[in-house]
């Protein structure tokens, strides 16, 4: 194994798979732990030199995301690069490496009364899970998502190159943002080892309404609540109990202790149907099972057509839940017989005419596998020649992201 | 009919016969007065101008240049600071300013769809109706097009709350550079594949020409307070931003002037602020009624805790206005007070301020060339003056010097050389000061995969361009500052 030999000469922790280090269900050859940005740079450059494939895993939570890639040589395992770099409370930015779980990062800007304003949607998570994936919650409505808070990078391109975009100041335009460019893009471009973000204040108060709304109401009650001046930071719906015919709202009000009681009492009246102090743990959790054992789908649409399109995903049999503030809904597929690519189609002819789309996010390797995972793709031409000019050997994370990159 | 060589020449008949007769410009009269944007020291006549009215007409112009290997330059009202629409001498330069229908607002969905063309101020007007706006709010809002936004990722005093442009665009209609039209995003959130748009938003023209554009609308606020602060020194205003923050504050706006700035402004349009100000803070709180009552008076406490002397609360629109007045007229003001003055956009992070601005000032008194300063203070983006007199020689020279000075002091304290006027032609030889050759080569690797033979906007943002086949811009001797400042900045 010269691939093996020359790695330990870099006194690279570098180990062969054994049974247990699956990566979707798929046995690499050989599992890299690097130290730092340089190691993984010499990883790279070196299964470079040996045309070997390369996935990156960080605690490994998302593996069962993506369309299943083919047989993996060397995976970059980023768990021990897990420093936080620097924290400036001042300037509301952090520098963590891509190893750091979001949970550890949450606790200790904690500290300092900060966040970085997102919500950890799957447990366990790291930062370079996240750029990775792009996964968003509720909160989405009130920050956005990671391409809306990351404000620098520093990259491994597939030779080995080492690069960086961005900066450490969030106002920043010089050169071409690369940090959008990679978030969502699935580590097939190249290995993100550390990033900066900007961070915000985490309110003096935090309060969720929850309110049980007759569907035929809620078009209007999400329409006057979206049209309020109460700036929610998160509008969730779920249609778990949709055989009553009712949908599950909650409402998050954030902001200091007067101002939340105040925009409170307004919006449980908007609300109204019961409306209440309430628990909205749900919120942030998908409605799907993780880990490849149910089929979970994002569906994307355009705000105002938020209730048309969850009404005719529940009526497929899906249980939806997600951002109505945002036009960003998650569904669980109870049973995987149930999602036909018939099924599929539909769903995503509805998004379509609302300009939003349908990807299947996680489920069971064989389905990923026969199903099509990411739907249509407006710009794929593009999107396959920065592939090519990336990584023109398609060694990393082969064929997991859309249009087989 | 001024010398074109082979391909330009083929280009211009065949736009010439393609194009309405006056849709294309080769009348050396009227393309002399497209040889700059809003940095008018760098000048470069058009082979030929395009005025496009529609997508067809911009995929048309750009097949053309493809077909023949000719440059083009897109262009919207030529508002920007970094010479990012400079023309290109051998090529087309293709003007949207006449693209500009506002095709849809719709307040259920928050969104507006408009031509590249639009001006940036009208998408809000068009929204104020329904009760929303468009958000990014740069200093030319009244005559900048979206699509110059787009370029350039526009940002504005509010994008401390609020972000820039980037954060507000949802999609982009795109030719791009051999001709293809192609839509990046999509109306909803979160398009599967790469956030290409993403990347398009800032690329300053050298990845294709927007041709439409979906934006994001936001509601408008329930109230908006605004507080002019006047304090001693901008060391104390310095440590009222950061305390303000440091409470968990984020207001809409935080924005700094220094005492020069404040005698500029005066001699300008009389803004009468805080008399024996060293310098004074505008800050504006936006939101919910409470959040803002709220606020404003940790605002305003915190102001008088470190060292304002005077505050005063806009009590209506007019006197927010009279507030702003002072800070929005600050840039052109300048010339009151000096015959030549160099606008610099810098950042650096917040928490540097005070000891940024000491340096800056050893820096200029060194030179015997005075700085007055305008910035954002609540994100670190500063806005100096560079003050001088081309008639005494040999000081344009020094400050240019010292305008480039400034932008190594913002980079040794871990800052930016660009927080919104874009690198263009103008920094590009800067650019090698902040990112290494591997980064600026990786962010090359984005240009070749839209545009190989490098004919969208050569010459800006790189200096030396990648090996896929851009052909490096010509590069004008930096000649002296003859004119500056009264373009669009007010």
């Amino acid at each position: 194994m010269a691939l093996f030999d020359a790695l330990r000469e870099h006194d690279i922790d570098a180990r062969a798979a054994v049974p247990g280090d699956e990566i979707d269900g798929s046995l690499p050859r050989l599992i890299t732990l690097p130290a730092d940005t340089q190691q993984v740079s010499t990883i790279l450059r070196t299964a470079a030199a040996d045309g070997a494939t390369v996935a990156v895993a960080g605690h490994g939570t998302k593996q069962t995301w993506g369309t299943p890639t083919g047989a993996v040589d060397v995976v970059v395992n980023l768990s021990r690069i897990d420093q936080i770099v620097e924290h400036q409370p001042g300037d509301l930015i952090v520098t963590a490496q891509a190893g750091v779980p979001l949970a550890a990062l949450q606790a200790s800007l904690g500290a300092s009364t900060q966040r970085l304003a997102l919500d950890e949607m799957v447990p366990g998570t790291t930062v370079g899970g996240l750029i990775a994936t792009n996964p968003s919650g509720p909160r989405r409505l009130h920050a956005g998502t990671v391409r809306d808070l990351l404000i620098g990078l520093t990259l491994v391109r597939p030779d080995g190159t080492i690069a960086r975009a961005g900066g450490k100041v969030v106002k920043n335009v010089a050169g071409y943002d690369l940090c959008k460019l990679l978030t969502g893009s699935w580590g097939t471009l190249g290995v993100i080892t550390e990033a900066t973000f900007r961070l915000h204040p985490v309110p003096a108060a935090t309060r969720w309404l929850t309110a049980h709304v007759p569907d035929h109401d809620l078009p209007d009650l999400l329409k006057s609540v979206m049209h309020s001046q109460l700036t929610p930071s998160a509008v969730e719906v779920d249609t778990n109990d949709s055989s009553d015919g009712h949908t599950q709202v909650a409402v998050l009000l954030e902001g200091t202790p007067g101002g939340v009681d105040a925009r409170a009492r307004e919006m449980t009246r908007l609300l109204a149907h019961g409306a209440d102090q309430g628990d909205a743990g749900w919120t942030t959790h998908y409605p799907f099972r993780l880990g490849g054992t149910q089929i979970g789908l994002k569906i994307t649409c355009a705000i105002g057509a938020v209730t048309g399109v969850a009404r005719r995903a529940r009526d497929l049999g899906l249980h939806v839940r997600g951002s109505a503030g945002t036009g960003v809904l998650y569904a669980a597929v109870a049973d995987e017989a149930d999602l036909t690519s018939a099924h599929l189609q539909t769903l995503r002819a509805e998004a379509a005419r609302a300009g939003g789309s349908v990807t299947i996010v996680d489920g069971p390797r064989a389905v990923r596998a026969a199903l099509d995972v990411w739907g249509p793709v407006s710009g794929l031409r593009i999107m396959h020649r920065i592939k090519d000019e990336f990584d023109p050997d398609h060694r990393l994370q082969p064929g997991r992201f859309v249009g087989g990159i | 009919m001024p010398h074109t060589p082979g391909p330009t020449a083929a280009v211009i008949s065949r736009l010439q016969s393609a194009l309405p007769h006056a849709a294309v410009i080769t009348d050396p009269t009227r393309l002399a007065t497209y040889d700059c944007d809003g940095l008018l020291h760098y000048r470069v006549t058009p082979a030929v101008v395009v005025l496009a009215t529609d997508a067809e007409q911009v995929q048309l112009a750009v097949r053309c240049c493809s077909d023949a290997g000719v440059p083009f330059v897109a262009r919207g009202s030529g508002t920007g600071l970094s010479g990012g629409a400079l023309p290109h001498a051998d090529g087309v330069l293709i003007v949207m300013s006449g693209f500009r229908t506002i095709h849809e607002v719709s307040a259920d969905d928050q969104r507006a769809v408009v031509d590249p063309g639009v001006i940036n101020l009208q998408v809000s007007q068009a929204a104020a109706p329904v009760g929303y706006y468009y958000a990014p709010d740069p200093s030319s809002q009244q005559i900048c097009t979206i699509g110059g936004n787009v370029a350039e990722n526009s940002g504005g005093a509010h994008c401390l709350k609020y972000g820039f442009t980037a954060n507000h665009v949802l999609s982009i209609d795109v030719i791009t550079p051999d001709g293809e039209a192609v839509t990046l995003g999509q109306r909803a959130p979160d398009a599967p594949g790469y956030d290409v748009m993403g990347a398009f938003v800032g690329s300053e023209g050298t990845l294709g020409i927007a041709t439409s554009v979906t934006v994001r609308l936001l509601r408008r606020p329930a109230s908006v307070h605004t507080l002019l602060a006047g304090f001693r020194s901008t060391d104390e205003a310095g440590a009222a931003v950061s305390a303000v923050i440091g409470a968990g504050i984020l207001p809409a706006a935080i924005e700094m002037m220094d005492a020069l700035a404040i005698e500029a402004a005066e001699a300008a349009v009389a803004c009468n602020y805080p008399a024996g100000a060293g310098a004074v803070l505008v800050v504006e709180l936006d939101g919910p009624d409470a959040e803002v009552e709220h606020e404003a008076s940790q605002v305003e406490r915190l102001c008088r805790d470190n060292g304002a002397f005077e505050i005063r609360v806009a009590a209506d629109d007019a006197e927010r206005q009279a507030i702003w007045r002072g800070r929005k007229s600050a840039f052109a003001a300048v010339g009151r007070i000096s015959p030549d003055y160099i606008v610099q956009d810098g950042v650096i992070p917040r928490t540097a301020l005070s000891e940024v601005l000491h340096e800056m000032k050893q820096l200029a008194d060194e030179r015997g060339i005075r700085v007055a300063n305008v910035f954002h203070a609540g994100d670190g983006n500063l806005h100096p003056l560079v003050l001088f007199d081309e008639t005494i020689p040999g000081q344009g020279e020094l400050a240019e010097e010292l305008s480039g000075a400034i932008l190594d002091l913002c980079l040794s304290h871990g800052g930016s050389i660009t927080g919104e006027h874009g690198v263009g032609f103008d920094k590009a030889p800067h650019m090698p000061k902040m990112f290494s050759a591997d980064d600026l080569d990786t962010m090359q690797l984005v240009r070749c995969a839209f545009d190989p033979g490098g004919i969208s906007n050569p010459g800006k943002i790189y200096p030396t361009p990648r090996l896929c086949g851009e052909v490096p811009g010509k590069r004008k001797a930096a000649h002296p500052l003859q004119q500056t400042g009264q373009a669009d900045i007010f």
